[in-house]
């Protein structure tokens, strides 16, 4: 199977299409003044909820693992690039320390801890984005799906997951900021973190990620592992019964996942300015599995639609009437399990199907 | 307990499977009773025997989804079953159709042989695996042995029943197991369907060994083999079936229920 046969032609002439329109676009209305520098940043974190989604929509869509715990692969991503840009700040800091972030002078640290050691480099911060989150969703699930925990207990114990997460990360001696996380940042790879130019970079970056995200979920999905998780996904035990480790094919997927939610954080946090603990808060991770719900699951493209119109609705409503916020979460959630099981993709595709239904029964019929 | 069921000696080849006095229970109840059988290589057999007389549970034990409270399954002679996992089961070459026919419903009727066609199992294989010509003309004589190749696209879950049968029975055609075990092939199926099944099963038998369960009298006759009644998890008769049909033993269980 070569790249191209990914998606066929129609799919690659919108993949590029809109690739390349929200590549461009964002960035040259921004330079000529029409789009505000605020909005940015603000698109290039939607960018990087919907490469979240992807990621939840991979394991959840395709393999039936509904984990309620990514917002920590997310969030262990973003803690790794946010140590990479403390580090970058310098002795521009309050304190003025040149060696200890502002926070350890604060509470009267001494020497930085020995897993800060490296994040003055980028491409070991990247690394970091990589492999934390890799590596703690492969042990994790190692043991998760050896046991052959599934369904509603493996949602749950990946919610006890990120709040064990939390209450560590809350905590000051574990050395990442505590309460308040990592913040005030100054630079990235030498640009001015907070100039509009370094902004669209940081927008191009995600939409790019969000996009290559894409191709490799769909491969992944049109693979032969793909029929594999989708067999499981529906009777796993048949799919034991073939020869094939239902184990391993979803701890290989679950691994990818999580790495593409760490790229994702690790991509998000310079665009906000900010991360902390309240990132690995339970909620937010059975938010990401609304997005996917209500965008669609299983099509990877509903994930997409899913988390950037979930997120609008969310800066919108926050914006002018934050009190109702979550009760539309929760009435959306609600509505989207009654009615549109299928989210909005599922929906259109219904629609779709009618109108062809019409026609489609009588052309058929001679033939039968 | 090795060296015992698989003597060193060069005499006759193993049979290919041996159960030496399995045990099972669930919450008391014993669902296998100290059941010992043998079947050889190249045999088709049948098992009958009333419900709750141990079939399933003795292909359950088998394929490895449930292990035994005690006793041993050997493979081959040499492989204890009872020790290892159901994907490695079935890797070493037993493949099973159960009782109510589960293809994957999701999928289409050409993915789901393609899953169960012999070929890399691993997870980072199957991401980079793609179909060869050959595993494609494979696939499709098997659609055509099936009688499904007009469906072959369509997912499985729209299938009849008896269709779905066939697509299971395809499956394992396509699996290529030395041993296969079919639990009720013909549950469900109109007497037509039921009688081109008894020809596929003659048919795989030429060149696997197979084991059938089954209820139906008609089509274990029509099978036309060697029978085995297992009734409270233990053998109670064994032979033709007008032997098995004329012990008074089984004429008891079966009338007597």
């Amino acid at each position: 199977m070569g790249p191209l046969s990914l998606l066929n032609r129609s799919g690659w002439v919108w993949y590029l299409g809109t690739v390349l329109f929200l590549l461009l676009s964002v960035p040259l209305l921004n330079a000529a003044g029409i789009l505000p520098d605020y909005l940015v940043p603000l698109l290039g974190k939607y960018a990087c909820y919907a490469l979240l989604a992807l990621s939840l929509d991979l394991v959840w869509g395709y393999a039936g693992i509904l984990s309620l715990g990514h917002g920590a692969f997310f969030a262990l991503g973003g803690y790794a690039m946010g140590m990479y840009l403390m580090r970058q700040i310098g002795t521009r800091g309050v304190y003025a320390n040149p060696i200890l972030p502002d926070f350890m002078v604060f509470l009267n640290w001494k020497e930085l801890p020995w897993y800060w050691y490296g994040f003055d480099h980028f491409a070991f911060a990247a690394l970091m984005v990589v492999l934390v989150p890799g590596v703690l969703a492969f042990v994790f699930g190692w043991f998760a799906f050896r046991s052959r925990v599934t369904g509603v207990y493996l949602s749950i114990i990946t919610q006890a997951l990120t709040y064990a997460l939390l209450l560590a990360f809350f905590r000051n001696d574990m050395g990442f900021g505590g309460n308040n996380g990592l913040t005030d940042f100054k630079d990235i790879l030498g640009f001015d973190i907070q100039s509009p130019a370094t902004r669209r970079g940081l927008y191009v970056a995600s939409v790019l990620a969000l996009g290559l995200g894409y191709l490799v979920c769909r491969f992944i999905v049109a693979s032969k592992l793909g029929r594999v998780l989708r067999g499981l996904r529906d009777a796993e035990n048949r799919v034991r019964f073939l020869g094939y480790s239902v184990d391993r094919a979803k701890l290989l997927v679950f691994t990818i996942s999580a790495v593409i939610a760490g790229v994702a954080g690790a991509l998000y946090v310079p665009q906000v300015g900010i991360i902390n603990p309240s990132e690995f808060s339970p909620a937010n991770s059975i938010e990401i599995a609304i997005w996917v719900a209500a965008g669609g699951r299983g099509t990877l493209v509903g994930a997409v639609v899913g988390a950037v119109l979930v997120n609008m609705a969310k800066t919108w409503l926050t914006g002018s009437l934050p009190e109702f916020w979550l009760f539309a979460l929760g009435g959306l959630f609600v509505l989207v399990t009654l009615v549109f099981p299928k989210g909005i993709v599922g929906f259109a595709q219904q629609v779709r199907d009618w109108r062809a239904g019409r026609t489609r029964p009588l052309a058929e019929e001679p033939r039968s | 307990m090795n060296a015992a069921a698989s003597p060193k000696g060069h005499t006759a080849p193993h049979p290919l499977l041996y159960l030496d006095g399995v045990n099972v229970s669930f919450d008391g109840f014993k669902a296998l009773n100290n059941l010992s059988l043998v079947v050889e290589r190249g045999e088709l057999r049948c098992i009958i025997g009333p419900n709750g007389a141990g079939k399933t549970t003795m292909m359950d034990v088998i394929t490895g989804k449930t292990r035994p409270d005690s006793g041993a399954v050997f493979f081959d002679g040499t492989v204890d079953l009872t020790r290892l996992d159901e994907s490695t089961i079935a890797n070493l070459g037993i493949g099973r159709k159960f009782q109510r026919p589960t293809v994957f419903e999701n999928l289409t009727v050409f993915e789901n042989l393609e899953l169960a066609q012999k070929g890399p199992r691993g997870a980072w294989r199957t991401l980079v695996a793609t179909l060869t010509s050959e595993q494609r003309r494979e696939i499709a004589a098997t659609l055509e042995t099936i009688g499904l190749a007009a469906r072959e696209s369509v997912p499985a879950g729209t299938l009849s029943h008896g269709q779905k049968q066939w697509l299971e029975i395809g499956m394992l055609l396509i699996q290529d197991q030395q041993l296969l075990l079919l639990d009720e092939p013909v549950a469900g199926m109109t007497d037509h369907e039921t009688q081109s099944t008894a020809a596929l099963i003659q048919q795989l038998a030429e060149k696997h060994t197979v084991i059938v369960v089954e209820h139906d009298m008609d089509f274990v006759r029509s099978l036309n083999t060697r029978v085995t009644v297992l009734h409270e998890g233990s053998v109670l008769a064994d032979g033709t079936i007008d032997y098995v049909q004329s012990q008074h033993a089984v004429i008891e269980v079966y009338l007597g229920r």
